[in-house]
C-alpha cells in the first residue's frame, strides 16, 4: 500500500505548487494566441477513437480524465480529487464537485460511469488502457467504484488516457460508441466535442487548422493563452519557414539536420529532453533457419553470435553521428522516465571487435553470415540511418546484412506477422510503468498482452516467471527490484539490443514557455507567451 | 459527329475501367491500413474482425466490383485516416485544388504566349536571350525546390508572403474560395508561381518555336508582299496559326496541373486533392487513394475528349475524311 500512498501526496504538492504559479502567471496574464505546427493533423475529436501521439494531448485539452499527469509525468488529480483501496481489487475514486462540461451540463458519476464503458466498446482504441478493468460503479453522485479483475497496479496510470465524454451530450447525438469504420456515416464527434477541460474546440478544418479558445469555466490554472491555433505543416522545410519567418510561435517536431541551425537564430530556441521511447534491434530467436538469411542452424539462437553482436554495434558513434547528439544512449530497454528504471541496467560493455570476432569463430561462424535487416524509414528519427550504420558496423565480424527499409504501413503489418529476421523497433511506454515493456515485449508470447509485441521470438521461462510476478506486486519497491530482475535476465541473455531513446527537441520563439514533456504532449495551459 | 462523340465516350468508359482496376489492384502493395488502424496491442483476432468489418478479407475481385458498384453512385466509403466520408472530402479539397490549377494554367498562358511571341520576334535581342536562358530553369529545376527557393526569399528573408496555407476562405454554398480575401490572395501567389512555372516555360519555347516555323512559310510571305503592317502579319496570321497546338498543348497540360499539384500542394500545405492524397498514401487510407486516383483519371479523359473535340472543329481535313465515308 506504500505505493498508492506516495501517490496520494502528489496531488497536494501540485496544488500548493499551481497555486503559486497561478500568482505568477495573473500578474503577466493578458491574453495571447497561441500558433503552433507540426507534421500529421489531428485525426479525431471523439476520445475514445485514435489512440495516437498528437491526438491524445489534443483531445485532453478538451476531454479530461480523472487522473493526469504533471509535467515530470509524476500521477496529478484531475476530475476525481483524491482515491483510495478499498480491496486488493477495488478502487473508490472521489469526483471533483461543481465541474461542468462546456455545453453547460453538470459532470457527474454518470459520466465517468459512461465514459469508461466506452472505451471499453469493442470499436474503442483505448482498450489497452481498459485492461484489468472489470466494472465500473456509481456509488453517488461525486463517487465511482472501479472494480479490476484482481489486484491492477497500473490502473491509476491507465486512467489518465480515458478521458471523460457527457453522457447526456452523447445520447443526444447518437455518438454512445467511438467512431466506428463500418458505419458510412461521419460520427458527430469527429469534428464537434463537449468535454469538461481549459480550452473548446472552436473550429476545425482538417488538414488545414484547428481553432481552440479558453473555456472561461474552467476549474483549474493555465497560462495565458486563451487561443490556440494548431496547424498541421506536412513539409519539413516549409515548416521550418514558417517557425523562422514568426508565422507559428512552436513546431513540435523539427527535422534533426535543422536543429542546430534553429538554435543559432537569436529569434528562436530548442527545449528538449528524452521521450520515454527506447530504440533496439531485434533477431528471430525462434525458428531453427532463418526466413531471410544464410541457410542452415539460425546463428541469433547462439548467444556467442548475439553477444558478438553487442560488442560491435557502437552505440556512441549512432548518437554522434547518425543522432547528431540528439539521443540518450542506453543499455536498458525503459526509459529513465518509466517507473521500475534503476541506473544498474545501464551498463554497457565497450565496443572490442576483435573479442567479436573471436566469439564468432567459437560459434563456427568465423566466415560470417547473411541476413534481411527490416527497417521502418518514417516511423522512428532518423530510422533508416540508424539502420545503414549498424549494418555496416556488423559487416565487421562478418555479418552481412541485406537492408530492407521501408515505410511503416508495410512494415508493421510485416513484423506483426513475425515475417523477418531480423528488424529495428521502438516502445514508448504510455502507462509509465515497466511492466508495459516487459510484459509487451520481453516475456514470451501467451495469451492477452503477454508476448504481444514479442516478434523476436525471445523466450526465458525465468525472465517470464519475474515479469508474471509484477503483475500483481503492487509495493513500489519490490516492482523495482523485479523489474531490474527481468531487465538483467534478458540482457544477459541478449535477447535485445537496446541503442538509445529518443530525444524531442521542440523549436519555438523566444518568448514561449512551455513545459516539455516526456510523451511528447505539448498541452497549451502549460504555455506563457511573454 | 455524333457517331465520333459516342465512339470517344465508350472510349473514355474503358480507359476509367483499366484506371478503376489499376489504382484498386496498386493497393495490394502499399500496407495494411487495419495495423495502422488498430494500437499495437491488438490481437490476432482483433485485426481479422476489423479486416473482415471493412470487407478486406474477401477476395480481390469481390473488392473491386462492390468498389466499381458504389463508386458509380458517387460513394467511395469513409476516409480511414478522419473517419468522414470520402466523397465529402474530396468536394471540400476540389475548390482549393482548382483555384490553384486555373491560376497557375492562366499565369502560364498569360504570361507565356506574349514571352513565346516576344522571343521569336526579336529572335537576336538581349531580351530574349535572357528569356530563353532563364526558361531553362523553370523546365529544369523539380517544382518542390523552386517552393523551397520562394518560400526562402519570400517568406523567411523578405516577409511579404506566407510559407503555408491558404489563408482565410470564404464559403459560396459549397465552394469555398480564397479570391476574395487579402490573405487568400497573398497565399496563392507563391504556389501558384511554383505550379505554373514550368507550363510556363513549356508554352513559351512551343509558342516560339511554332512561331518561327509559321513565319517562314509562304504564305506570311505573301502577306508581306501584299504589304500588310507587321502587326497584320504577326498578330492576325502568324499567331493564330500558332495557336492551335498550343491550345491543344494547354488543354493537356491542365490535366497535368491538376494532377500534379499534389509537390507544389505538400511543399505549401496547400490543402487541396494532392495533400490529401499524400497523407492518405501514408496512411494507407484505400478509399480516398482509390477515388482520387479515379477522379484525376476522370480529369484527363475528359479533357483528353475536349481536346479530341476540339480538333475536330478545328481541323477541316478530320471532318472530310468522316464525310468521305458517304454517310
Amino acid at each position: 500500500m506504500k505505493y498508492f500512498q506516495q501517490l496520494k501526496l502528489n496531488p497536494r504538492a501540485l496544488t500548493i505548487a499551481s497555486i503559486v504559479g497561478a500568482a505568477l502567471f495573473a500578474a503577466t496574464a493578458d491574453a495571447k494566441t497561441f500558433r503552433w505546427a507540426s507534421a500529421g493533423d489531428i485525426l479525431t475529436m471523439d476520445p475514445h477513437s485514435q489512440n495516437e501521439g498528437l491526438n491524445n494531448p489534443m483531445n485532453g485539452h478538451v476531454y479530461e480524465p480523472l487522473v493526469t499527469r504533471d509535467e515530470k509525468m509524476a500521477l496529478e488529480a484531475c476530475l476525481a480529487v483524491s482515491w483510495a483501496q478499498l480491496d486488493p481489487a477495488t478502487m473508490r475514486f472521489k469526483l471533483r464537485d461543481k465541474v461542468t462540461f462546456q455545453d453547460g451540463s453538470p459532470f457527474t458519476a454518470d459520466d465517468v460511469v459512461f465514459s469508461i464503458m466506452r472505451a471499453m466498446d469493442k470499436t474503442s482504441d483505448y482498450k489497452a488502457y481498459t485492461q484489468g478493468i472489470k466494472e465500473v460503479r456509481k456509488v453517488d453522485n461525486l463517487t465511482v467504484d472501479i472494480v479490476s479483475t484482481g489486484p491492477n497496479p497500473t490502473l491509476l496510470d491507465q486512467l489518465t488516457q480515458l478521458r471523460v465524454m457527457n453522457k447526456a451530450w452523447a445520447v443526444k447525438f447518437n455518438v454512445l460508441h467511438p467512431t466506428d469504420f463500418k458505419n458510412k456515416e461521419e460520427s458527430w464527434a469527429v469534428r464537434n466535442a463537449n468535454g469538461t477541460g481549459a480550452y473548446i474546440m472552436k473550429t476545425r478544418e482538417p488538414d488545414v487548422k484547428t481553432v481552440f479558445v479558453a473555456n472561461s469555466n474552467w476549474w483549474g490554472k493555465r497560462g495565458n493563452v486563451d487561443e490556440i491555433i494548431y496547424t498541421p505543416i506536412k513539409s519539413d522545410a516549409t515548416r521550418v519557414a514558417a517557425l523562422i519567418s514568426g508565422e507559428v510561435d512552436l513546431i513540435l517536431d523539427p527535422p534533426v539536420q535543422d536543429i542546430a541551425k534553429l538554435g543559432q537564430n537569436k529569434d528562436l530556441k530548442i527545449v528538449e529532453g528524452n521521450e520515454n521511447r527506447t530504440i533496439f534491434v531485434n533477431f528471430d530467436q525462434s525458428r531453427d533457419e532463418l526466413l531471410y538469411g544464410s541457410k542452415g542452424k539460425n546463428p541469433f539462437k547462439d548467444l556467442r553470435v548475439r553477444q558478438a553482436m553487442l560488442l560491435t554495434i557502437d552505440v556512441p558513434a549512432i548518437h554522434k553521428t547518425v543522432m547528431r547528439g540528439l539521443s540518450l544512449p542506453t543499455m536498458s530497454m525503459i526509459a529513465p522516465q518509466v517507473r521500475g528504471y534503476s541506473k544498474d541496467l545501464e551498463k554497457r560493455p565497450a565496443v572490442d571487435i576483435e573479442k567479436a570476432k573471436k566469439l564468432m569463430a567459437e560459434a563456427g561462424l568465423a566466415q560470417g553470415f547473411d541476413v534481411t535487416f527490416d527497417c521502418p524509414n518514417d516511423r522512428y528519427k532518423n530510422d533508416e540511418k540508424i539502420c545503414t550504420a549498424i549494418a555496416g558496423m556488423l559487416s565487421k565480424i562478418g555479418i552481412r546484412i541485406k537492408l530492407n527499409a521501408m515505410p511503416k504501413a508495410a512494415y508493421f503489418p510485416k513484423i506483426q506477422k513475425s515475417d523477418t529476421s531480423m528488424f529495428l523497433y521502438g516502445w514508448g511506454v504510455p502507462t509509465f510503468d515497466s511492466l508495459y515493456t516487459l510484459q509487451e515485449i520481453i516475456r514470451t508470447k501467451g495469451s492477452g498482452a503477454d508476448g504481444a509485441n514479442n516478434y523476436s521470438g525471445y523466450s526465458n521461462p525465468k525472465g517470464d516467471a519475474v515479469i508474471d510476478k509484477l503483475k500483481t506486486e503492487i509495493d513500489f519497491a519490490k516492482r523495482t527490484e523485479l523489474t531490474k530482475e527481468a531487465l538483467l535476465i534478458d540482457q544477459a541473455d541478449v535477447g535485445h539490443i537496446p541503442l538509445h531513446h529518443q530525444m524531442i527537441p521542440w523549436a519555438m520563439k523566444k518568448n514561449v514557455s512551455v513545459a516539455h514533456r516526456a510523451d511528447n504532449g505539448l498541452y497549451a495551459m502549460s504555455v506563457m507567451i511573454k | 459527329m455524333l457517331a465520333f462523340i459516342i465512339q470517344r465516350l465508350l472510349q473514355c468508359a474503358l480507359v476509367m475501367i483499366a484506371v478503376g482496376f489499376i489504382a484498386f489492384s496498386l493497393f495490394n502493395f502499399v500496407g495494411d491500413p487495419v495495423s495502422l488502424m488498430l494500437p499495437p496491442e491488438a490481437t490476432t483476432a482483433d485485426r481479422d474482425e476489423v479486416r473482415k468489418s471493412l470487407g478486406l478479407d474477401q477476395p480481390f475481385y469481390v473488392q473491386f466490383v462492390k468498389f466499381a458498384g458504389n463508386a458509380l453512385q458517387g460513394n467511395f466509403g469513409i476516409s480511414l485516416r478522419l473517419g468522414r466520408p470520402v466523397s465529402q472530402l474530396l468536394i471540400e479539397r476540389l475548390p482549393a485544388t482548382l483555384e490553384l490549377s486555373m491560376t497557375a494554367a492562366l499565369l502560364a498562358l498569360l504570361v507565356g504566349i506574349p514571352m513565346g511571341v516576344y522571343t521569336a520576334l526579336k529572335r537576336d535581342s538581349w531580351l530574349s536571350r535572357f528569356i530563353l536562358t532563364i526558361s531553362l530553369i523553370g523546365v529544369s529545376l523539380p517544382s518542390f525546390l523552386i517552393g523551397i527557393f520562394l518560400i526562402l526569399i519570400f517568406a523567411v528573408w523578405l516577409g511579404w508572403l506566407p510559407s503555408f496555407g491558404r489563408g482565410d476562405t470564404i464559403k459560396l454554398g459549397l465552394w469555398s474560395t480564397g479570391f476574395l480575401t487579402l490573405s487568400g490572395l497573398k497565399a496563392l501567389i507563391l504556389p501558384a508561381i511554383t505550379l505554373g512555372l514550368f507550363q510556363m516555360t513549356l508554352i513559351l519555347r512551343l509558342v516560339r518555336s511554332e512561331m518561327l516555323e509559321v513565319l517562314r512559310t509562304d504564305y506570311i510571305k505573301f502577306a508581306r508582299a501584299r504589304g500588310l503592317t507587321n502587326n497584320a502579319v504577326h498578330f492576325g496570321h502568324a499567331l493564330k496559326n500558332t495557336l492551335v497546338p498550343v491550345i491543344t498543348i494547354a488543354g493537356l497540360q491542365l490535366g497535368q496541373i491538376i494532377a500534379f499539384a499534389i509537390i507544389t500542394e505538400t511543399v505549401f500545405q496547400w490543402p487541396g486533392m494532392g495533400l490529401l492524397f499524400i497523407q492518405a498514401v501514408q496512411f494507407a487510407d484505400i478509399p480516398v487513394m482509390a477515388a482520387y486516383l479515379c477522379l484525376v483519371g476522370f480529369i484527363f479523359v475528359f479533357l483528353n475528349l475536349i481536346v479530341d473535340m476540339l480538333y475536330y472543329v478545328v481541323d477541316p481535313r478530320l471532318r472530310a475524311e468522316r464525310s468521305g465515308g458517304g454517310h
